[in-house]
């Protein structure tokens, strides 16, 4: 993270352009464009209901905007076909924030289920990688656990191995950081620093846990209200001169997000009742 | 749960139901006698069909030799016009072979019982029955029961 | 007035929208079902899970039912002197009916429910989503397998239960209340069709068995991805594939022996 302007001159591998996206009558994102580099931790930070986790379902083709696009080197996610939107799902990882395994799988059938699907490869060659990846998290022994059997923070280090056994280019972590005591948060936030510079991947971050994401990210950009309020490197954004970000990073009560949801004065709301 | 377990149960599970489709088709339904017999077919005209229907039972002293396959009216006859299916290894009905429609019990199902004549010649596929007696309809017996009652 | 119409109009729009969504969602089941005939493997693991496990509620009731049926038959046939009907009686009600409508209420009950928690569980958990992060298709691999094992399962479930049920039946009035046991079987074989009555009550039952998959797994994969989303769609499940059974089974009874 010492010498950030050579990460900024790498090139983009998402490109979001103008990006508007609503539910119902709620406007999530207005106008949103923002890159993602090659090689890069970028994090996203802001408050809860933001639509965070939209905009990662919006880069993964999940969700469709309401006008703008998505470009992941540099083709459209939203024209191209279903086959070659899976082509392309297939070099990106993404952790959910409960680590989505699945069920009825036990941990090494789970991390098994991609190179299942989409390869035909030798059971002898699908156990090495299992094991290889699982040996990447700490958890080869325990292959045999089932994922009600596991702590969240095992059951998200099972679906990182998930996430990158079929070697992506790009991951992307839904609030990795939520709910996990702080030495599982120490290991998660450490294993995704590792598997970002040894493979080489692309990552990111969404998160409003401020400590953490600022410790691991290149670049990171702050949305509220469905605009970016602020963005830069960690260090340069400590020294924001936004009220707002100021407030979000030291986590004030009150501030310009206010306390208070919008309601009439309360004087003349006590004095209506009567 | 092995796979191998749930793979056997399943087909235990294929065979449990295959067989009891083999008894709904073999014992229970008419499916052993249907597709084995052929038949041939004759023509019977009544005033009066009663309660028959298609699939009614034909029988010679009680014994099943056919079923009724077909009823409609015929509009130059003014009678009704059924075709029954008598099976092949019954082959011995003369030409004055007599059919009536009756009544299985009180209040059962209607079928029609067959007697054989003395002609040497007998009906094949195609010909009629000429000798027929109707359906017995409960409602005419007791009308003419009280109008013969209320004239004497 | 103005507001009544209103909900009138709203309601019956998001019905109308809820429908066709069911409609697509039914279009790209069987679009999707590739996976599930080549893969047969995934579909085999269904069907242990909604037909195996459905074989003891399906066999108990069945048998209880002809028992009634039996016992039922024999007392109101005994009154005309009609008993050797008993076979009949037993046979077509089962065959045509209670076969195929019993058996589809409890599927629903059974299996269409734990379809419905099983995939809304997956949705709230995000597992289906993950799995099209994966690019593997759920609908292919998760929602296909699940719809052909029902159908599959449904008939010979039916079959089985009509099959437990005539002998429940032949137990009471044979066994136990003295119908003469040739005639308990002779009259069943002389008035059951094959093609009239068994034929239509497999196919009924193939029918049932597409609805209350249909249902079941819609409600499942069209969840609220909460616990009260998913509690309230199995409870739908239950009623909406009750009131699909005992239409359907109107509908097709009027299409098969109305003119009887």
């Amino acid at each position: 993270m010492t010498d950030t302007d050579i990460h900024i001159s790498s090139e983009p591998l998402v490109e979001i352009r103008d990006l508007y996206f609503s539910r119902g009558e709620l406007p999530i994102f207005k106008g949103l464009s923002l890159d993602i580099r090659r090689g890069q931790v970028t994090g996203f930070m802001g408050p809860s209901g933001t639509g965070k986790t939209t905009l990662l379902k919006l880069v993964g083709g999940q969700l469709k905007p309401s006008d703008g696009k998505v470009y992941i080197q540099g083709q459209d996610v939203n024209a191209i076909s279903r086959a070659s939107l899976f082509e392309l799902r297939k070099r990106m990882g993404m952790l959910f924030q409960s680590g989505a395994l699945l069920t009825d799988l036990n941990v090494y059938e789970n991390v098994a289920f991609p190179l299942r699907e989409h390869t035909k490869l030798p059971e002898q060659i699908i156990r090495d990688l299992v094991l290889m990846k699982l040996e990447a998290v700490g958890l080869r022994g325990a292959r045999k656990l089932m994922p009600s059997q596991l702590s969240g923070g095992m059951a998200r280090r099972v679906a990182l191995a998930r996430a990158i056994v079929l070697d992506p280019m790009m991951i992307m972590y839904d609030e990795p950081f939520t709910g996990l005591d702080p030495i599982t948060k120490g290991t998660i936030v450490t294993l995704i620093k590792q598997l970002n510079n040894v493979l080489g991947l692309t990552s990111v971050i969404v998160s409003h846990d401020v400590e953490e994401t600022l410790s691991i990210a290149d670049y990171i950009y702050v949305i509220s209200d469905g605009e970016i309020v602020e963005s830069g490197t960690p260090a340069s954004l400590r020294k924001s001169s936004s009220e707002w970000v100021q407030q979000f990073l030291n986590g004030y009560p009150d501030g310009p997000a206010p306390f208070h949801y919008p309601a009439p004065e309360y004087i003349q709301d006590l004095l209506a009742g009567r | 749960m092995t796979t191998r377990f749930m793979e056997i149960t399943v087909g235990l599970f294929v065979v449990m139901g295959a067989a009891a489709l083999f008894v709904l088709a073999m014992n229970v339904s008419n499916f052993g006698s249907l597709s084995s017999k052929e038949g041939y077919y004759l023509t019977a005209y009544f005033e009066n069909i009663g309660g028959l229907k298609v699939r009614s039972a034909i029988t010679v002293s009680g014994v099943r030799v056919g079923q009724v396959s077909d009823i409609v009216f015929d509009p130059e006859r003014l009678q009704a016009k059924v075709t029954i299916k008598i099976d092949n290894d019954h082959d011995y009905f003369t030409l004055d072979t007599a059919a009536s429609i009756y009544t299985a019990g009180l209040l059962g199902e209607q079928y029609i019982a067959l007697e054989p004549g003395a002609e040497d010649d007998t009906l094949t596929d195609g010909d009629e029955i000429e000798f027929t007696q109707s359906a017995v309809v409960l409602e005419e017996i007791i009308s003419k029961f009280i109008s013969n009652a209320s004239t004497s | 007035m103005l507001d009544w119409l209103q909900n009138i109009g709203k309601k019956s729009l998001r019905g109308f929208e809820s429908t066709g969504r069911a409609a697509m969602f039914f279009v790209a089941v069987v679009r999707g079902m590739d996976v599930a005939l080549i893969r047969f493997r995934l579909t085999l693991r269904e069907i242990y899970s909604v037909g195996v496990l459905s074989i003891v509620i399906i066999t108990v009731s069945g048998l209880f039912v002809g028992m009634v049926l039996g016992l039922q038959g024999y007392v109101n046939f005994a009154k005309f002197n009609a008993e050797e009907s008993l076979g009949i009686f037993v046979a077509l009600s089962l065959v045509r009916e209670l076969g195929p409508v019993v058996t589809g209420l409890l599927y629903a009950g059974r299996a269409g429910s734990a379809l419905t928690a099983e995939i809304g569980l997956m949705k709230t958990t995000e597992q289906l989503a993950s799995m099209e992060m994966m690019a593997v298709d759920p609908i292919r691999r998760i929602i296909a397998p699940r719809f052909l094992a029902g159908i599959i399962s449904m008939p010979l479930l039916a079959a089985i239960f009509s099959a437990v049920g005539i002998f429940g039946g032949y137990f009471v009035g044979v066994g136990l209340l003295g119908v003469d046991s040739g005639s308990y079987w002779s009259q069943m074989q002389a008035n059951v069709d094959f093609s009239g009555d068994i034929v239509n009550g497999v196919i009924k039952s193939v029918v049932f068995g597409i609805a209350c998959n249909w249902i079941a797994l819609y409600q499942g994969y069209d969840a609220i991805p909460t616990a009260e989303g998913v509690s309230r769609a199995t409870t739908k499940t239950v009623v909406h594939s009750a009131l699909a059974v005992l239409g359907l089974d109107f509908v097709l009874t009027a299409l098969m022996f109305g003119d009887i």
